[in-house]
């Protein structure tokens, strides 16, 4: 699988950590024990897109958010995971 | 020389006729040539006689020529080396080549197995399913010695593989897989158009089917215009040439794997070279151009030797110049069958009789063959074969119904080509039936792959260069290389029509579809009446197309029963999937360098050689080796020195290698901020020059790495982790910043590799780090107490980072010093610690001091432990936010019931705990619901004298003073230990901070 880092260009897979669906917003301290635990344990398994963390730890080190297709292996997009937190790049 | 070879041609061949090869098969002495593969040589020498079949032991020689071969399967080489299920038709010939049959007992010509078909009852379709359904007892007494004995294929070699295999790495703009005639063409038109290149091919020479046919390009023979372009192609610096590499396998977005043999042909690889190289080829656009494979068609006795591919047959005339028989029938289904007549006449064979099961072949060769005197049954079919342990005559039905038998030592049988269409379905999608063609073409096609050539079904020559030379420009093109297009040489094109037919209904004797796995036409019909009617079904019920050739000849046929079995078309019945590899891949060859010591890199710290140097035993944690004890001379066992290590600490002072501590470098103006998000306690409140233990949790609540954290300036950090968890750790933090606070301000820079770090433990560390730094650093314990940090200079030069803090539990420091000083304090230390007692100690002794003290750690920093498990419940801040803080809080963590760290002796002291002991009440039954918790970690402590333990019990700080059992079923021991608080020297901590 060739994955395009937005830092580094298109490298293979093996360069990147996988960690799962991209769950982006975390919940508040004192949000229920419900939501923490869906924050956590629960995770939607997609046929067809989805957003996945992946970290380009061979590479630049950035943490990214890779919309793939689980069915056919397409990447259809990769952003660096800090920047569409808002943060600086 | 041709004497001693019978069956070889007087002249022509790709063979090196000066170049004579001894080789030996089954103990027996022949000769062959240079160019020959074992199955050519051993016809050569009249031999057709190479293997017995895997269930049924008939006797087999080779059915084709090439990888998908079925039948000619042998053991090659010995000893070591001995690689078993190879195929003759591939084997290059090389001197000295040592090869015996395989699957027969006692001999090759006289089977015990094969003489009354014993054991056919056994091994029809489903046999294997069936026999599993038999009682277990008679399964394991009965059936499986039998079948161990009756089927099988060759022997594994029994000593590890001596030979090197290497993995590399190939990028292109154009892969062209095949170098046929369409992968030539295909080849050299994206070449010229500048683009990169990979041209591979299974073969040792480039031309494909050009080596075996007499086709003719631009009025010469087919394989000088292979060979000119293939020259061509050599001298172009934007193109790689990989002869003996088969491209066994496509994966996502454009990467092939692939293996080149490039010490196969020899007898052993030369010094230093490896046997094989796995290829990782990465390709912007792909061509395949991997050709066709003649199809079997399935009569009764269609196995016996000397019944051969009728491709095959010219392939041994024209590549080997060798006649695979004297007397030949030809029995064909296809236009191109009827060329085979052609070859043995050229070659001086006679041919006895053209069979075809088509009732109206075309008539301009019925008018070819008139002219010649060939002899011409049309609408007939071979039902049966005869000879012992080669064909000796055919039964011919001829459409009247009568029986004709004719004399022949060769049968060549051409039921049609199938398109090589593995590679295009490798990624899922199936092939699809073209009903003109009468063969499976590829389907949907991966993204960047071109079909050219007879892989796409396109059969005549010219179709194939122009195909191949089209799908060249256009992938070059697809690349940003335009060219034009390719001026294309002359070559036949005249359509080779052929029929769907696969088998001969009412055979004499078993029809086989699957020669190498002995699935007969039979077995296909009784799996469809038995309602495996899906492809795939079926194939796991008969094991069709389930052996090392994965079906390559077989799997087409055996649909195609399947479909009339059960009154399908064969669109409708479909076929199964192809997967990687398209031909058998040596582990060896997957695994590369990566075995033995070389499984994965070995780190070693700055004072490895020091280590080694002064006796150490090292021992792995994660990639790192480190010391686990340094023995002196005199010393019995590892617990000598392991006892005197950890008095010597408690007693004066010794010193440890911890530069495997992952090391990182916090900084940033919301270090601090950050920090106390991902540490349990508040950082932020430390001073500059101060450390703190710290603890992280995973999000879930379970405490994930423990270490130490100091302030060595308002926005610089410098924090330590596990050694096993360093790289997780920083994983973790980067995921933190950007994806939890990527607003805050914080950057991290893993120095593991950058400090050498040792511990100096014991009551005379002081005197020792004092004559290390100097007098000018006053330390005091006013002045720098336990859980501080400065920067000093070792010897008044090097720079260094001096702690105070303590794992051992007596007053310790811990000393850094770039790494490449590691090697040079290491020796100091020793030479200055000399006078004050000063031993060195390994990961053992850490280990005893540790629980002596009850720090956790790995045994108990498992990922089933909170922080209160650990009595460590008030590290966690209740005034902020932090990882794992929210889930740490939920109602089965915080339960009192749950198992706790305590401490454990053993009541009578002269027994010995062990780690995994689980704890029961005393006089309990020894069940699961009365399970109280289990011992962690044990260590002989020197200081008390007796075994210690630290654990997690059940409400653990409720019972100190009180009896448990230590049950340990799997090493059958049961004793009784004391509970009890678990620091068991100096729960003050005095020496700590004194
Ligand atoms: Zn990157």
């Amino acid at each position: 699988m060739r994955i395009p880092c937005p830092y580094c260009g298109e490298r293979g897979n093996e360069e990147f950590l996988y960690l799962g669906s991209a769950v982006l917003e975390r919940p508040a301290p004192d949000a229920s024990a419900e939501a923490w635990v869906d924050y956590v344990h629960m995770r939607d398994n997609p046929r067809g897109p989805g957003a996945e963390f992946m970290q380009h730890v061979q590479g630049c080190r950035a943490w990214l958010i890779v919309r793939r297709d689980t069915l056919t292996h397409a990447i259809l997009s990769v952003a660096p995971a800090r920047a569409a937190r808002g943060g600086g790049a | 020389m041709n004497g001693a070879q019978p069956m070889r041609l007087a002249a022509g061949g790709a063979i090196d006729r000066a170049r004579p090869l001894g080789f030996t098969f089954d103990g027996r002495a022949y000769a062959g040539f240079a160019g020959d593969t074992l199955a050519s040589a051993l016809l050569a020498n009249g031999v057709r006689l190479m293997g017995r079949s895997f269930k049924y032991h008939r006797p087999r020689g080779p059915w084709g020529a090439g990888a998908e071969e079925p039948n000619a399967l042998v053991e090659l080489r010995t000893g070591a080396r001995r690689e078993p299920n190879t195929r003759a038709t591939v084997i290059e010939l090389f001197d000295g080549l040592v090869a015996q049959s395989q699957n027969r007992w006692p001999s090759l010509r006289f089977d015990v197995m094969g003489v009354n078909g014993l054991f056919a009852p056994i091994f029809t379709a489903g046999f294997y399913y069936k026999t599993f359904m038999w009682p277990a007892s008679f399964w394991e007494k009965l059936y499986e010695p039998i079948i161990r004995r009756a089927a099988g294929l060759g022997r594994a070699a029994r000593e590890p593989d001596p030979d090197e295999y290497d993995r590399s790495h190939l990028f292109c703009d154009v892969l062209v897989i095949g170098a046929g005639p369409a992968g030539l063409a295909a080849a050299l038109a994206a070449a010229r158009s500048g683009a990169r290149v990979v041209l591979a091919d299974e073969d040792v020479r480039p031309g494909g089917r050009l080596l075996a046919e007499a086709h003719e390009i631009d009025s010469a023979p087919g394989v000088l215009w292979a060979e000119r372009v293939a020259g061509e192609l050599a001298g172009m610096a934007n193109v790689t040439l990989l002869a003996r590499t088969t491209v066994f396998g496509l994966f996502d977005h454009g990467a092939f794997a692939a293996l080149e043999r490039v010490a196969d042909h020899l007898p052993e690889p030369a010094p230093h070279q490896v046997r094989q190289r796995l290829w990782r080829i990465q390709a912007r656009r792909a061509v395949l151009a991997a050709g066709a494979i003649e199809r079997p068609i399935a009569f009764g006795g269609n196995d016996r030797p000397g019944v051969m591919a009728a491709s095959a047959v010219r392939a041994y005339l024209h590549r080997w110049a060798v006649l695979p028989g004297r007397r030949g029938v030809v029995f064909t289904a296809s236009d191109d069958g009827w060329r085979t007549a052609d070859a043995l006449l050229a070659a001086g064979a006679s041919v006895e009789a053209v069979v075809d099961a088509r009732p109206d072949p075309p008539a301009a060769l019925m008018r070819a063959a008139g002219a010649r005197g060939l002899r011409v049954h049309a609408g007939a079919q071979v039902v049966g074969t005869h000879g012992h342990l080669g064909l000796q005559a055919v039964d011919v039905r001829l459409p009247s119904g009568s029986s004709l038998g004719i004399d022949c030592d060769l049968l060549a049988v051409s039921g049609g080509w199938n398109p090589t269409v593995h590679l295009a379905s490798h990624q899922g999608a199936k092939p699809v039936w073209d009903a003109a063609l009468a063969a499976f073409v590829p389907g949907r096609l991966p993204e960047g792959l071109a079909v050219a050539g007879a892989a796409a079904g396109r059969f005549t020559l010219a179709a194939c260069l122009a195909d191949g030379a089209e799908a060249g420009r256009a992938a070059a093109s697809a690349c940003g290389h335009a060219a034009a297009p390719l001026v294309l040489p002359r070559a036949a094109d005249e359509p080779a029509a052929q029929a769907a037919f696969f088998h001969v209904p009412g055979p004499r004797g078993k029809a086989f579809v699957d020669f190498q796995n002995d699935v007969t036409v039979k077995d296909v019909k009784q799996a469809a009446r038995e309602g495996y009617r899906s492809v795939e079904h079926a194939k796991r019920y008969t094991t069709l197309g389930m052996a090392t050739d994965q079906g390559k000849t077989a799997n087409v046929v055996g649909l195609a029963i399947l479909a009339e079995a059960t009154g399908r078309s064969i669109e409708a019945t479909g076929t199964t999937i192809f997967r990687p590899p398209y031909t058998p891949v040596a582990m060896g060859a997957i695994v590369g360098h990566h075995r033995g010591r070389d499984f994965r890199p070995a780190r070693h710290t700055p004072m490895h050689d020091w280590a080694a140097e002064n006796g150490a035993s090292f021992v792995e944690v994660g990639p790192w080796y480190r010391a686990q004890w340094y023995a002196r001379p005199g010393e019995k066992g590892w617990r000598d020195s392991v006892d005197r290590e950890a008095e010597a600490v408690r007693r004066a002072v010794g010193v440890c290698d911890v530069s495997t501590l992952g090391k990182i470098e916090v900084v940033g103006r919301d270090a601090a901020a950050f920090l106390d998000f991902v540490y349990t306690s508040m950082i932020s409140t430390l001073p500059v020059g101060r450390v703190r233990y710290g603890l992280m949790l995973r999000e879930d609540g379970l405490v994930f790495d423990d270490g130490t954290c100091a302030r060595m300036g308002p926005e610089r950090f410098f924090i330590t982790t596990t050694t096993a968890n360093a790289g997780r750790v920083m994983q973790h933090l980067e995921f933190c910043h950007q994806v939890l606070k990527p607003a805050m301000d914080v950057s991290f820079l893993s120095v593991t590799d950058r400090w050498a770090q040792v511990s100096i433990a014991g009551p005379r560390s002081r005197d020792l780090v004092a004559m290390l730094v100097g007098p000018g650093v006053d330390l005091s314990t006013a002045a720098f107490p336990h859980m501080s940090a400065a920067e000093v200079e070792v010897c008044g030069q090097v720079p260094a980072r001096l702690f105070r803090l303590s794992f051992s539990g007596e007053m310790a420091y811990e000393l850094g010093v770039p790494a490449d000083f590691g090697d040079a304090l290491m020796r100091h230390i020793m030479q200055v610690g000399a006078p004050l007692g000063l031993v060195p100690y390994g990961t053992e002794a850490l280990s005893v001091l540790r629980v002596e003290k009850g720090h956790p750690a790995g045994g108990e920093l498992n990922g089933h432990t909170t922080a209160r498990d650990l009595g460590l419940g008030g590290m966690m801040s209740r005034k902020k936010d932090y990882v794992g803080r929210r889930l740490a809080e939920r109602p089965a963590f915080t339960d009192p019931a749950r198992p706790i760290l305590v401490g454990f002796k053993p009541v009578d002291r002269g027994q010995e705990l062990k780690s995994g002991a689980h704890f029961l009440d005393p006089g309990a039954e020894a069940r699961i619901e009365n399970d109280q918790g289990y011992m962690t970690s044990v260590a002989f402590s020197p200081a008390l004298g007796h075994s210690i333990g630290l654990g997690l019990l059940a409400r653990g700080r409720e019972r100190i003073g009180q009896q448990v059992r230590a049950y340990d079923p799997v090493r059958n021991r049961d004793i009784v230990v004391e509970v009890c608080h678990p620091v068991f020297i100096d729960p003050e901590g005095d020496r700590t901070r004194g």
